[in-house]
């Protein structure tokens, strides 16, 4: 064999255009947190009040805190949608199964009888049964991913319905109210979840070899099986993750409201999520993926929100802003625009 | 600088650079009115950059490119293709749900108020394909086609923009030799026309039968121009790779081979194994060290072989015996667990992981064999990625390069590191030569014999029969779907796989 490695020197590196390029996990932050900054900043100059903080009772409060705890409820989605984007696929059932979680959860905390962990356990559990539901028909059928999970995404609000028997059900225990509204060492509770849940994602896919499958199947299915990678498992249980990230934000969010609202818990958010995984560098044709891009994009849509209410933008015509700068963000993200933007500039730049 | 009258297409002194590379420079280049002329040279010796700049994909640094003596700066395919020059690339690029007629068609239908005239359009496209001498049922969906059919179609789109130089880029590589031939007769057609046609290939063979004149780059340089027939091959070869040809192919002395081949235990034994609809039921034995080759013609059943044995493919009749008991796999997984290591025929589509690293791509299979849990540390792995990046000769800036940016021989260097970072006991390597330059195609031809000395058992699948008589211990012939018969030794050569492939068949 040692004969085959002398016979070339090597010839010059093919392609020089991408030489330097090399992709490291910080790269991918660049362009999410540039706008992140941007958005900041405008609050800075335009929106008075915007970092205001203060410390009541031993709890810190003020806008940035608020758009932290809000937008847990983004970045807990963001992360099990990313992987599944990230395997080629899309979830669009996350909203169903926030309402499906929060309304099991609120059912079980008025029963007497039901210990706290097994409420918890139990909401989460519905809500992974749920992704495992996706994930069959993704990974053991085939069905398309988008038809598969829109499936759950319709159906899941009628199961909600039926677990609540169409009512509002609230709650008072302090045990689950907790979730959505507690502090805990001067942040919000759901802060410190998205955090621990980054932690862990970040942990199970790049400690194991989880996450080079995720990104080996979504980049190319057919030469992953070959190589001896169980395409079928590994979609399946990107969706089993997916629905327990669900789970968790619909926890949240009925915690977060003391009642279960099968109709309108977690309503659009899975646009909101896709949308941050994309903010956030994951391209929707599968692939890399990047955890930490998503969760920066999930604080960014929900900065965006935030903004918007607080410049007096009426809720009914908020989205067409909020769609501009998304489409900014997606525009300054695409090569070919880069390219052409870059191209301008020479051109002005040379005259 | 000469004065042609007959050159249709003119270049002098054209460069290109993209950052750290020189990709062109100083190339000049002359086709003339009624003439083959093949453009040769290793991967990266910028013959796809001429091409590319010559259709307008990328734009020229420098230099004059000029048709019919007119200066011209094609900015895209498509302003090239209103020059007069059209492009037929390696891999087929039309639309197989379409028609025919709507392929050769497409972007240009006959329209009348904005709505396609159907009927104009099956008669433009019959004529188009006429002029090949080509009559098939316009209609027909295009992926019902053969690949042959479906190369002629490109074509014969590509000439419907009046084109006066048509470029071919590996037009052949997907064909087996009778459609081979059928191009052929279609180029001379169009030769005689008086159209200039540029030909990319990498087989010398058809380089010879066909171009009349040669035109050699290397590194991005112009080496020479050439008349085919006053330019011996070994020649053509050295001026391509820059070296001599005896230091690339050593031959093997096939006494040592025959002698082994008679005490070498069974590995992987096929007992009337198939498949309906995808290979008659065959026997097949492959010993331990022993490099076995696959050779027939397009579409004879080799990779559909390789599929059954490696479990993309379930085996329906018949057995499979490895180590001289009764196995079946049900998935690649469960083949690569019993030592097999399979690379696709298709590199791009089947085989490399474009957007991961070299790194992911090599530990791929080994970190699927070893399952999730037991994560190949990233200090592991850079020690494997570095070893085979050394060991096989992998150009790269690091080991951190995304495969996607890889010539076609490292791209196939990094799938033989991934599988042999496994420790395969079994090698299928389908195709494992095909577009990629000579130099690395020596390098792994090498390398897949010295494998078979240290014990491993290759199954070689190749179009070049060259390669099969030269690296092979034995070889198992196939036509249509089904095993015809088998040489060993001695009685390998070309001529004798000819004769098996083209013998009467005994039934």
């Amino acid at each position: 064999m040692s004969t085959a490695a002398t016979t070339t020197a090597p010839p010059p590196a093919p392609s020089g255009r991408f030489q330097r390029r090399e992709i490291r996990w910080w790269t991918s932050l660049l362009w999410p947190v540039a706008g992140l900054a941007l958005l900041l900043l405008f609050n800075l100059l335009f929106t008075p009040g915007f970092f205001h903080l203060e410390v009541r009772d031993g709890h810190l409060y003020g806008v940035l805190i608020d758009i932290l705890n809000h937008g847990s409820k983004v970045m807990l989605l963001s992360l099990g949608m990313a992987v599944v984007i990230a395997t080629g696929g899309v979830d669009l059932s996350v909203g169903a199964v926030m309402a499906i979680a929060g309304a099991v959860a609120a059912q079980l905390i008025n029963r007497p009888n039901v210990p706290f962990p097994a409420v918890i356990a139990l909401g989460l559990g519905v809500a992974v049964l749920a992704g495992c539901w996706n994930g069959v028909l993704v990974g053991v059928f085939n069905v398309q991913p988008i038809v598969a999970t829109l499936i759950l995404m319709v159906a899941g609000r009628g199961v909600a319905q039926l677990i609540t028997d169409g009512q509002i059900i609230t709650f008072t225990d302090p045990r689950l109210t907790y979730v959505g509204n507690g502090d805990f060492i001067g942040l919000p509770f759901p802060v410190w979840l998205s955090l621990g849940m980054l932690a862990i994602t970040a942990l199970l896919t790049r400690k194991t070899a989880v996450g080079l499958f995720i990104e080996s199947v979504g980049d190319n299915q057919t030469a992953s099986t070959y190589s001896g990678v169980r395409a079928g498992r590994v979609k399946f249980l990107v969706y089993a993750f997916c629905g327990l990230c669900a789970g968790l934000a619909g926890l949240v969010e009925a915690s977060n409201i003391k009642c279960a609202d099968a109709n309108h818990a977690g309503l659009f958010l899975e646009l909101d999520a896709i949308l941050a995984v994309v903010v956030g560098g994951t391209p929707l044709t599968g692939g890399r993926f990047y955890l930490g891009g998503a969760i920066v994009g999930g604080l960014f849509i929900q900065t965006l929100t935030t903004t918007m209410y607080m410049q007096n933008v009426s809720a009914d015509v908020a989205p067409v802003p909020k769609a501009l700068v998304i489409l900014i963000v997606c525009l300054l993200q695409a090569p070919v625009f880069r390219r052409k933007m870059v191209a301008v500039f020479r051109k002005k730049g040379a005259t | 600088m000469e004065n042609d009258s007959k050159a249709l297409l003119e270049i002098r002194g054209l460069a290109k650079s993209f950052p750290g590379v020189k990709a062109l420079q100083g190339v000049d280049f002359t086709v003339r009115r009624g003439e083959v002329h093949a453009l040769m040279g290793e991967n990266g010796a910028g013959k796809s950059t001429l091409i590319k700049v010559l259709t307008g994909v990328h734009s020229r640094d420098a230099g004059v490119v000029r048709l019919d003596g007119a200066e011209i700066r094609p900015t895209s395919p498509k302003s090239a293709e209103g020059f007069g020059i059209s492009t037929v690339y390696q891999e087929v690029n039309l639309i197989p749900q379409l028609s025919v007629a709507e392929n050769i068609c497409l972007g240009r239908q006959p329209t009348r108020l904005g709505f396609i005239r159907w009927g104009a359009m099956a008669r433009h496209a019959e004529a188009a394909l006429a002029r090949l001498d080509l009559k098939l049922d316009v209609k027909k969906q295009l992926s019902a086609c053969s690949i042959a059919i479906q190369q002629m179609v490109a074509i014969a789109r590509a000439l419907d923009v009046s084109a006066k130089l048509l470029i071919l880029d590996e037009p052949t590589s997907s064909l087996d030799e009778n459609e081979v031939e059928e191009l052929f007769n279609v180029i001379r057609k169009l030769r005689a026309e008086g159209l200039g046609i540029v030909i990319v290939t990498h087989f010398l063979d058809q380089v010879y039968a066909i171009a009349d004149r040669i035109t050699v780059l290397r590194d991005g340089q112009l080496v020479g121009e050439y008349e085919a027939a006053k330019l011996p091959r070994m020649e053509l070869v050295t001026r391509m790779i820059g070296k001599e040809l005896s230091q690339l192919a050593p031959k093997q002395s096939t006494d040592a081979v025959e002698t082994a081949a008679h005490e070498r235990e069974p590995f992987v034994e096929f007992i009337q194994c198939g498949r309906a609809g995808s290979i008659a039921p065959m026997d097949l034995t492959i010993g331990k060290g022993e490099i076995v080759g696959l050779a027939g013609l397009l579409g004879s059943g080799r990779t559909e072989t390789a599929r059954l044995m490696f479990g993309i493919d379930r085996i329906q009749t018949g057995e499979m015996l490895v180590d001289g008991k009764a196995t079946s796999f049900k998935t690649p997984g469960q083949a690569i667990r019993a030592g097999f290591a399979f690379t696709p025929e298709n590199r791009k589509s089947d085989g490399i992981i474009p957007h991961l690293s070299i790194r992911e791509n090599i530990v791929l299979a080994l970190q699927a064999r070893q399952g999730v849990a037991r994560a190949i540390s990233r200090k592991q792995q850079d020690e494997i990625v570095e070893k085979f990046i050394k060991v096989l000769g992998i150009s790269t800036p690091g080991p951190e390069q995304l495969v996607m940016n890889l010539s076609g021989g490292n791209q196939q260097k990094v799938l033989l590191a991934r599988w042999l970072a496994t420790q395969p006991r079994l090698l299928i390597l389908d195709e494992p030569t095909r577009g990629i330059d000579v130099g690395a195609k020596a390098e792994i031809l090498k390398l897949v014999q010295s494998l078979g000395k240290e014990g491993l058992s290759v199954l070689f699948i190749s179009s070049e029969l060259e390669e099969v008589v030269r690296y092979c211990d034995r070889v198992a012939v196939l036509r249509d779907r089904a095993k015809v018969g088998e040489l060993a030794g001695k009685q390998i050569s070309e001529e004798a796989i000819m004769h098996t492939i083209a013998a009467p068949q005994t039934k």
